[in-house]
């Protein structure tokens, strides 16, 4: 049985890995369904199918231009790998998610976004090319210019046109391993959304907001914005050392993450933050504070948890965002901490989540309670014109993607013409009418 | 790379697209060793020296080599530039039991692969290394070798031979006071492409970076001859210790 890193929900899949193209042709030539698989960081079921193509193997780094910071590698290698071969270096990834342990092929085919959204755009603003393998064995390079189409449908595409085989990806220059972090409690929604407004020059930015706060402390969260550290700022620190993971040995009880457990956590994150500080994080704490812990997707137990991500559009957001913290608060399925980002304009893809506007992530245990929920939540996104992201989704309905995703005709229309039998389906492909 | 003196100068590392090959590549690459990926399939040993180049800032070439051809091994070790500094011989072939013991041209491939061609090559790398002084060759052997089963006895033997070769050599260049090393691994299981459609016990079964480690610590050390991981050492003591009544009956 296999997972998403929700472990909700699970199936039966054979996992393939592949260590040439020949040996990638062969797997293509069956009749089951496939779909890529890079390191399983998407929550639900977007990595899902009887088939998995593993690029466990396809992970060579194939070049790096060290005056421009192109580094060309197969779509297997990790971001984990990135930081360590080139941050001694000078160089760090242009974007990144909330975990170092995903793939270059998994970052592509969700195009991700980073806590620089709203300055540097989503994953693929920074991608200067991928090669892809198509159903018919054949291979395709793609970019902005080249195969435009196929390019827009495959980043953010989940995998559905094809195997991103490699991926040309500028890297950033930095000065340091060392991000200057700003940290600030605020005791409301408004206030931190005003925050976010006047941080809007900062590099990277995101809240923390307390789920179970209601009424007048709805939206209670910690701000944190930071910039790259320059090599003055860091006298004597150095290279910040990877830090050694804990683990959750194995799922955990499902009374670990009750009502009165969150609810001290929370009052004591909120109180520990600093009303407001800023100091010298490295970039583990400040990027990755949850990759310290292996698998603390077990603490949700066996039944395992889903993530509910949306965006906003800004003006709507100002209504929209209350009135979901307050019906999550209401209800009471555990949600206790809710992740908040002001995000900038659409990037390239068809089926992109990012779009201008408030992103607000949410985790739950996945029980008959969060999904009927997450049922009104669905309305309450689309009557504000926003849409949910497909890497977390285990769950939403047809009319709910179909309404939050305008250009989807233009992906299905390439969809069609390099895969028209269907050879890429995941779980959720078959549950969207992806094909 | 420029020559200095702190360069250790370059490994040629026979089978470069081996898993184990591949991780004491890494290790050596960590220490500043320049690499020759020597091996069949270009492509894919291009795909590794890219990977090593890039990631720890050695130089890292390759090399067309086929251990069943020997006639051209000394052609091949006259064309390498630099000249190695040392050679680690990851070659190995485990083929298919079942096919070689009712094919004898199949049971020829394995020791052809695993003794013949090994010999043939670690031949024109000991010569080199004995009119230059120094060196260090790597043998990786087998622990099949060390006594023949029901399972796999033409890989065994081919192994068993290919340790008697390292063995000899070593004595050799011992009793000639020459500074060249001759290090024998004998690996138990190690997950590689080798073995991935077997199924080996998983507490008995390392990672191909630990059996890099074990063999970067002989080449630090002083053993000659090392066991990865260590716990094989005592098993094959055990299975090498049981009196031949008793073990032609076991099916290990
Ligand atoms: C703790 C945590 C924090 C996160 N934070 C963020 C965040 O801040 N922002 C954000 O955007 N995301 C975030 N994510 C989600 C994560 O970044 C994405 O789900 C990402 O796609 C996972 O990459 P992966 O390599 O694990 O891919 P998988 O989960 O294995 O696959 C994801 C998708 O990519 C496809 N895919 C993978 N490899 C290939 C390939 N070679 N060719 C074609 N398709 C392929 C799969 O089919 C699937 O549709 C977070 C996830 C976690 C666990
Ligand atoms: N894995 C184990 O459990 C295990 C246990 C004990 C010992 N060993 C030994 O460890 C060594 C490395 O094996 P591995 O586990 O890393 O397996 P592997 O990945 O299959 O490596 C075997 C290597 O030998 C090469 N090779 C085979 N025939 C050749 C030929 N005719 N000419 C040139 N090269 C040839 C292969 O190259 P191609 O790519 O061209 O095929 C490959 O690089 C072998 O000697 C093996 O016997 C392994």
């Amino acid at each position: 049985m296999i997972s998403g890193w929700g472990n909700y929900p699970r199936t039966g899949a054979r996992l393939s890995a592949f260590c040439s193209l020949a040996e990638l042709r062969t797997l293509l030539a069956g009749d089951t369904p496939l779909i890529g698989r890079g390191l399983g960081r998407s929550y639900g079921d977007s990595a899902l199918a009887p088939t998995l193509l593993s690029t466990a193997c396809w992970n060579r780094l194939r070049s790096f231009d060290a005056d421009s910071g192109l580094l060309v590698g197969e779509a297997g290698v990790s971001l984990d790998d990135i930081i360590r071969v080139f941050m001694p270096r000078g160089w760090f990834p242009p974007v990144t998610p909330g975990t170092r342990f995903v793939t270059l092929g998994g970052a592509l085919a969700s195009d991700v976004h980073g806590k620089n959204h709203h300055c540097d755009g989503a994953f693929s603003a920074h991608v200067a090319w991928c090669r892809l393998m198509l159903a018919d064995g054949s291979i395709v390079r793609c970019s902005a210019q080249e195969n435009p189409e196929l390019f827009r449908a495959t980043v953010g595409g989940m995998g559905l046109t094809g195997i991103i085989l490699e991926v040309a990806l500028r890297l950033r220059r930095i000065e340091s391993a060392w991000i200057r972090q700003h940290t600030r409690r605020l005791p409301d929604l408004s206030s931190v959304m005003q925050a976010f407004e006047e941080a809007n020059d900062a590099s990277y930015s995101v809240a923390w907001i307390d789920c179970l706060q209601q009424g007048g402390s709805l939206g209670r969260s910690v701000l944190m914005t930071g910039e790259h550290a320059p090599a003055t700022a860091i006298a004597g620190l150095g290279q910040p050392r990877a830090p050694r993971a804990l683990g959750v040995p194995c799922n955990l009880p499902g009374w670990t993450l009750n009502g009165l457990s969150v609810r001290a956590f929370n009052a004591l994150y909120y109180r520990r933050a600093p009303r407001e500080r800023t100091e010298l994080a490295d970039i583990y704490r400040f990027f990755y504070p949850l990759d310290a812990i292996h698998h603390w997707n077990r603490i949700y137990g066996r039944r395992g948890f889903v993530q509910y991500q949306l965006v906003l559009p800004p003006e709507q957001g100002r209504a929209g965002l209350p009135a979901i913290l307050e019906a999550v608060a209401a209800a009471g399925q555990g949600c206790f901490l809710a992740v908040l980002k002001r995000m900038g304009p659409a990037g390239a893809g068809y089926l992109g989540f990012p779009r201008e506007g408030w992103t607000l992530a949410m985790d739950f245990p996945a029980r008959p309670g969060t999904f009927r929920l997450l049922d009104r939540l669905d309305r309450m996104v689309l009557e504000c014109g926003g849409r949910l992201y497909l890497t977390k989704d285990a769950r939403m309905p047809r009319e709910v993607f179909e309404a939050g995703y305008p250009e989807l005709d233009k992906f299905l229309a390439v969809k069609r013409e390099v895969d028209p039998h269907n050879r890429f389906a995941s779980l959720q492909s078959q549950r969207l009418g992806l094909t | 790379m420029t020559a200095s003196s702190t360069d250790p100068g370059h490994v040629l590392i026979l089978g470069g697209t081996s898993e184990i090959a591949l991780a004491i590549a890494a290790a050596l690459a960590r220490r500043g060793y320049g690499l020759i990926l020597a091996g069949r399939d270009a492509d894919a040993l291009q795909r590794e020296a890219a990977d090593l180049e890039i990631r720890h800032g050695v130089s890292v070439t390759t090399a067309s080599f086929d251990a069943l051809e020997p006639a051209t091994h000394p052609a091949f070790w006259q064309s390498l530039n630099p000249a190695p500094a040392g050679v680690v011989c990851a070659v190995g072939l485990l083929g298919d039991h079942g096919v070689a013991r009712t094919d004898f041209n199949h049971a020829r491939q394995l020791l052809d692969t695993n003794l013949v061609g090994c010999i043939s090559v670690l031949d024109q790398a000991a010569l080199a290394f004995e009119q230059r002084g120094e060196g260090f060759i790597i043998g990786i052997s087998s622990v099949a070798g060390d006594r023949g089963r029901a399972s796999n006895y033409y890989y065994g033997a081919a192994k068993a031979g290919f340790t008697a070769y390292l063995s000899g050599l070593r004595n050799h260049f011992a009793s000639n006071a020459s500074r060249v090393r001759v290090i024998t691994v004998k690996p138990g299981f190690v997950a590689t492409r080798m073995t991935a459609d077997h199924d080996t016990p998983a507490l008995l079964t390392a990672q191909p970076e630990q059996t890099a480690r074990d063999i970067l610590r002989a080449l630090d050390g002083r053993r000659d001859v090392i066991y990865s991981r260590w716990y094989w050492r005592w098993i094959m003591l055990i299975i090498r210790l049981l009196p031949e009544p008793v073990f032609k009956r076991t099916r290990l």
